[in-house]
């Protein structure tokens, strides 16, 4: 471990994993501060499990969640979660679907019998579906249609996986959305809503045994469908060439740029290698201390911003991203080239000690720092569940990224960021308009 | 409240701790997690930028974390990201605040940063100019955002020759001109122990902070000099501005006078905020915009209790042929608040809520430092933790009507919409 880290507790709260009967997984973790909860359910279905010609299904439905079922009438739920003085929501990623309520800690069986019961009970009707479905384009429309910037990011995915369903934007294409219907929604509902393919996380004021007993009280009851629901997912073949996207729109006043590549994700990647990736992303795009702020921001003076991003969890092969936003006077061509003598010095020669040794210091210090936050925690654990790590992958990620060295940084930057398979995407005003 | 409350009430476990010289702080010790969360806030904020100069106050808490005393800007950098110390300043209309989350091993190196960057930050021109460029940069990327366009234009028009009119992160003309200069005359006449706030919440004991709070803050004059400034209300209700944008959903922004955070009605006009658009699920906003016609996916009210101009607020967007109707429903909730107040049923909701979620905004280190640093900015006591709830459960239906009458007024607000809207 770094000096800095040396005496902190890695593991942080004493997590427990257990399985129902009917193939429901039970994470618990404790953080008796406050007496609150945070209660989660996870289903392993993203948008890039959305059928064919039915982009934005996987979260239309997350909205008609909320609905109503056989038992309860539309809004009761939330009527009871409001009244309880909870809060609640909802997110769709690429990977996974999730619903959350954060209640007072003696609510927490009320929460598993709503939740519990919207996992088989829903009911759906037009009258309640075709509004939503506006709702939706709505969202759709603020988000990304009247944002040049959203605009390219759904582009530049799209290029960037030619084959995989990551190319698709999670909520969806509108000409799609507004094809979707009632019955899509339950089609792909019944497929996927089952204990099999759920995972309940429930971080805060509680014990290991109270919360497998109540959910074995609540979901228990559910019947298990006998197998999981099998995501089909196409493999995105290896790209050989480079790819140019570009969006002008006359509403872009400040031009920036991204270099897109595909990167293995913990669940795809060989060992060491997400870990090294991470620390990689780190050394290059850190806020105050990268080589992209460093050199372009600080010492040449041709950028405003630069960064890097890597989607590390995920099911299968991911993405990594540096971006970055040029000073007046300096084209987008110019950046790019300068952002990629950065990366090619990364591959070039490896990353003095003290460097790497704060690079980890930083990656590794943030696990603390989550261990402040029951919901922060619920997520690390429900996201890395959902896509195929385990809780013990989680609890030693400190370790596997400490054991990082300079080598494996060095070879990571030399496999990934090849600039023969790269996607640029320019982001510009256009003049003529 | 509830079965755990064998547990100690959170006002019984606030500290109120003084360093030798009289500078004080709220903490909450708590050793759970082994780091501390230091939330620190002083008067100022961008309403106290100089006429011509806005954005004087953002510009300067961008770069107290860019060098101080023996390190410049890389070599601050490398220290905090070498200890994982995070730190950083924000402003907005009314105050200057600093964030500090550190390792509890890390305290000494950590509490040392801040004094440097509160004490001897050195605005080198390297980070001067790249945080002007920064800030420009900011500006040009959100100039033809549709919801920053609706609500810098709300406040220029509504505040009209007040301070309020001005930008936080101000305009095209003020950042080129604001010099090094300008920053340290801001410094010298903002930050003071007089208006400084400070909570801290973590693995630190009272003995230990008050040694920690004399190093770090006592060589901060004793004195500030803030500008006055005149309270004021909002101009232009009763009006509509568009701002032609072409993009196929207009942002809405719309406001009205508000109360401030010390008025006696204040936690009633919150409840009347919560039924009116407050509430995520609940609200009559989110019922009749969105889950009943379709209209939108955000549509929101709230208040905004600035301290020379407090305001009742709220926005939605929705497609250009959809703004009349969008409008003329939120009208029609506004006003019928106003003339009837809420009804029995929706009151107890909204009670119940407000009151049963109060734990959820304490439940990391941070939020609760952050709580703190409210409670002694608007003088609520130490016992308000506990007292807050018994305020809410006290609003009757009669309070109810008379405040939203109070706040709501004829229902008449001042709306500003950017897109292409159609029949407005």
């Amino acid at each position: 471990m770094s000096d800095a880290l040396k005496d902190a507790p890695s593991g942080g709260p004493d997590i427990s994993h257990v399985t129902l009967k009917n193939g429901l997984e039970i994470v618990v973790i404790p953080d008796h501060r406050t007496p609150v909860v945070t209660h989660m359910v996870w289903y392993r279905n993203g948008s890039a499990d959305d059928p064919i010609g039915k982009s934005g299904i996987a979260h239309f439905l997350e909205h008609l969640m909320f609905k109503g079922t056989e038992k309860h009438r539309q809004g009761e739920f939330s009527d009871v979660v409001t009244a309880l003085g909870g809060q609640e929501n909802a997110f769709t990623s690429v990977d996974y679907t999730a619903y959350y309520q954060r209640v007072a800690r003696e609510h927490l069986k009320t929460m598993m019998e709503f939740e519990a019961d919207r996992m088989t009970g829903l009911v759906l009707t037009d009258e309640i579906v075709d509004p939503e479905r506006d709702v939706v384009i709505e969202e759709r429309r603020m988000r990304t249609d009247t944002d040049p910037a959203a605009e390219l990011g759904e582009a530049l995915a799209a290029t960037l996986f030619t084959h995989h369903p990551y190319g698709k934007p999670i909520i969806g294409y509108m000409h799609e959305i507004e094809g979707l219907k009632r019955e899509d929604a339950l089609n792909y509902y019944r497929r996927f809503y089952t204990p099999e393919n759920a995972i309940l996380v429930v971080a805060g004021d509680v014990s290991k045994d109270e919360v497998v007993r109540l959910a074995d009280e609540t979901y228990g009851k559910i019947a298990a469908r006998g197998e999981k629901p099998v995501r089909l997912r196409p493999r995105e073949p290896d790209p050989r060439s480079t790819r140019r996207v570009t969006l002008a729109d006359p509403k872009v006043e400040q031009p920036s740029l991204q270099l897109a590549w595909l990167a293995p994700s913990y669940t795809t990647a060989t060992k060491g290698e997400a870990e090294a990736l991470e620390v990689l992303v780190q050394l290059i795009g850190a806020s105050g201390t990268g080589r992209l702020h460093r050199k372009l921001v600080m010492d040449e003076a041709v950028a405003v911003a630069a960064g890097a991003w890597y989607q590390s969890t995920a099911v299968d092969r991911s993405r990594l991203l540096v971006y970055g936003v040029p000073r007046p006077g300096v084209t987008l061509e110019a950046l790019e080239d300068r952002i990629l003598a950065v990366l090619d010095d990364m591959a070039k020669h490896p990353v003095e000690a003290g460097e790497l040794r704060r690079a980890k210091t930083r990656l590794v210090a943030d696990a603390i720092y989550a261990q402040d936050s029951q919901s922060s925690l619920a997520r690390m654990y429900g996201s890395a569940l959902a896509t195929g790590s385990t809780v013990d992958d989680v609890k030693t990620w400190p370790e596997a990224i400490e054991t990082v060295d300079a080598e494996a940084v060095q070879k990571a930057a030399q496999t990934c960021l090849n600039r023969h398979r790269m996607v640029t995407g320019y982001l510009m005003k256009d003049e003529a308009a | 409240m509830n079965d755990s409350s064998i547990k100690p009430s959170l006002s019984s476990r606030i500290q109120t701790v003084r360093s030798a010289s009289g500078i004080e702080a709220w903490l909450i010790e708590d050793y759970t997690v082994p780091l501390i969360a230091m939330e620190i806030a002083m008067r100022g904020g961008s309403s106290q930028d100089p006429e011509g100069l806005p954005g004087t106050a953002s510009f300067l808490a961008g770069l107290l974390d860019e060098g101080a005393g023996p390190y410049d800007s890389a070599a601050f950098h490398d220290r905090l990201d070498d200890y994982a110390i995070e730190l950083g300043f924000s402003a907005s209309r009314d105050m200057i605040t600093g964030h500090l989350r550190t390792l509890s091993k890390h305290r000494a190196e950590a509490f040392d940063m801040v004094r440097l960057a509160l004490i001897e930050p050195r605005l080198d021109e390297e980070p001067v100019e790249r945080v002007r460029a920064q800030m420009l940069a900011s500006l040009r990327h959100e100039v033809n955002d549709p919801d920053t366009r609706a609500n810098r234009t709300w406040f220029e028009q509504a505040f009209a020759g007040h301070t309020y009119s001005r930008a936080v992160k101000g305009n095209f003309e003020s950042i080129p001109k604001i010099t090094r200069n300008d920053l340290i005359a801001y410094r010298d006449k903002i930050f003071s122990r007089e208006t400084l706030k400070i909570a801290v919440v973590g693995a630190i004991d009272a003995k230990t902070l008050a040694t920690e709070l004399e190093s770090i803050f006592g060589k901060l004059p004793a004195k500030a000099h803030l500008t006055s400034i005149p309270v004021t209300t909002p101009k232009m209700i009763g009006t509509r501005k568009i701002i032609d944008l072409d993009i196929a959903q207009s942002s809405i922004r719309y406001g009205g006078p508000g109360l401030q955070q010390s008025d006696p009605d204040f936690v009633t006009a919150t409840v009347i905020n919560h039924i009116l658009g407050g509430g995520v699920f609940s609200s009559r906003l989110f019922r009749e915009v969105r889950e009943k016609r379709g209209l939108a996916y955000s549509v929101f009210s709230q208040l905004a209790p600035l301290d020379f101009g407090p305001l009742h607020m709220g926005g939605t967007s929705t497609k250009n042929e959809r703004v009349a109707e969008s409008l003329s429903i939120i009208e029609a909730e506004i006003n019928s608040l106003a003339s009837d107040g809420p009804n029995d049923e929706e009151l107890d909701i909204a009670k119940k809520y407000l009151i049963g979620s109060w734990p959820l905004r304490f439940d990391t280190s941070t939020k609760l430092a952050n709580q703190l640093i409210h409670m002694q900015v608007e003088n609520l006591g130490r016992d308000y933790m506990e007292r807050r709830n018994g305020l809410v459960a006290a609003v009757t239906r009669e309070d109810a009507a008379r405040v939203a009458k109070r706040v709501y007024g004829s229902g008449a607000i001042f709306t500003v919409i950017v897109g292409r809207p159609v029949g407005v």
